[in-house]
């Protein structure tokens, strides 16, 4: 009994001192494959290929590995407009969904747990409303 | 009202209508499977799209404000003395409305012989079940606290009329209402439900519908929760009460424990242990819950 007790002290206080989500996550370099992935993936989904005709591809996944550096409270500040830098695509929530999925599968790529995944998307999720506009 | 609007571009645009003028890019189809994999849920034994015992406040399929999805499913419940089969169909349209249909076989195997039905009697009943989303997104609004919030309204057809009648029923057909909330807590992989349902149905109505000890509306309280361990396993537990109005034969709550498992938004499968409570003057009714559910 002494050490359940022992062990649950000892857990509670290293939650206490739990990793951010960009530690969980495994930091830049992880953030950064993953992001990749995700885009290659998405580029290759004839759900949502069509929205990336016109990107620069390698710019994007930077920018974007910074916003979810930025999200998960990593060393980075991204202070772009979701809305703006989304607007002009016409969006549809099909497109918003099929993005995640292709993110759950890159992560899953990384080995980053489910329950870790779903903390990051849910500080994404309620982005949606910037993201899509029609 | 956005909701109109897409019901109205869909039927000038069907079947086979060019596109509108100012889409220069391929339609998206209208049945988009767009939402994420579980959260259209699975069918519940009078059809809804939510667990096994209780509705969600989620429109079934995985159609998203643009598009429609169909489901359809089997469900069979295997109990110490009684049998539930269960078969129905639902459409969930942009994400707003739900429309469903389920029949219900209720067979009583031995007790049918012990009241003097005769082996194997089948109570038969017909549901027919509309929900609208209110307000709300269980899923993405991860930054409130409210939760998508659902009316749902079913109405019963016991095709055992003058039987529940001389059980003590009031009456055969019914009309109940509920009000369903979910909440997913994504940051912990959880999904909560809650329902308020007005009902005087006996075990679901299979029973008929109030009777000699009460014939009003009573609310009935139901949740559940959901833990999902991966994107494509879910388990949960559900309890819902019932109301207790025939003299007969005493009424109890029903719950059950479950594991859901989405091979694609196609298929799931559901396993359950469930306990529905004492049924017609039996002991209670726990045994196996099985449902499949197929979409598109």
């Amino acid at each position: 009994m002494r050490w359940v007790l022992a062990a649950i002290i000892l857990g509670a206080a290293s939650s206490a001192h739990a990793a951010t989500l960009y530690e969980q996550l495994g930091g830049m370099e992880r953030i950064s494959r993953f992001t990749a992935t995700m885009i290659d993936l998405s580029v290759a989904d004839p759900r949502t290929a069509e929205k990336f005709d016109n990107s620069n591809l390698d710019r994007l996944k930077r920018v974007i590995a910074q916003h979810l550096c930025t999200v998960a409270d990593g060393p980075c500040t991204y202070t772009r407009s979701l809305r703006g830098s989304h607007v002009q695509l016409e969006l549809t929530q099909r497109h918003f969904y099929a993005v995640v999925e292709n993110l759950q599968t890159a992560m899953d790529r990384e080995g980053i747990p489910f329950r870790v995944q779903n903390r990051l998307l849910a500080r994404l999720a309620p982005m949606i409303r910037e993201v899509v506009t029609r | 009202m956005r909701f109109l609007a897409r019901m109205v571009v869909v039927s000038f645009t069907l079947p086979g209508s060019a596109p509108a003028v100012g889409q220069p890019e391929a339609a998206a189809p209208l049945f988009d499977r767009g939402r994420l994999l579980a959260t259209g849920g699975v069918s519940t034994v009078e059809g809804a799209g939510g667990g096994g015992l209780v509705p969600w406040a989620l429109i079934t399929g995985y159609a998203t404000r643009d598009g429609v999805g169909v489901t359809g499913f089997g469900t069979a419940v295997v109990a110490r003395d009684m049998n539930l089969y269960v078969a129905g169909a639902g459409i969930g349209l942009f994400d707003r409305v739900e429309l469903t249909y389920a029949r219900q076989w209720f067979d009583t195997r031995g007790v049918g012989a012990k009241l003097g039905l005769g082996q194997g009697y089948t109570f038969e009943q017909d549901v027919v079940g509309a929900k609208l989303r209110l307000l709300g997104d269980a899923v993405y609004a991860q930054d409130s606290w409210l939760p998508q919030l659902s009316l749902g309204a079913q109405y019963k057809i016991n095709h055992q009329e003058s039987l529940v009648r001389a059980l003590g029923a009031a009456r055969a057909q019914d009309a109940e209402f509920y009000l369903a909330a979910s909440k997913l807590l994504l940051e912990h992989s959880v999904l909560l439900n809650g329902t308020v349902r007005l009902t005087r149905a006996n075990q679901f109505g299979l029973l008929g519908f109030g009777g000699d000890r009460g014939d009003r509306y009573q609310p009935q309280f139901e949740g559940s929760v959901v833990w999902l361990a991966s994107r494509d396993l879910a388990f949960g537990a559900e309890y819902r009460t019932k109301p207790d109005n025939l003299s007969f034969a005493k009424e109890g709550d029903a719950w059950d424990l479950f594991v859901a498992w989405f091979p694609s938004k196609h298929a799931s499968v559901t396993l359950a242990y469930v306990d529905l409570g004492p049924i017609a003057g039996q002991r209670t009714q726990n045994g196996v819950y099985l449902s499949l559910q197929v979409g598109f």
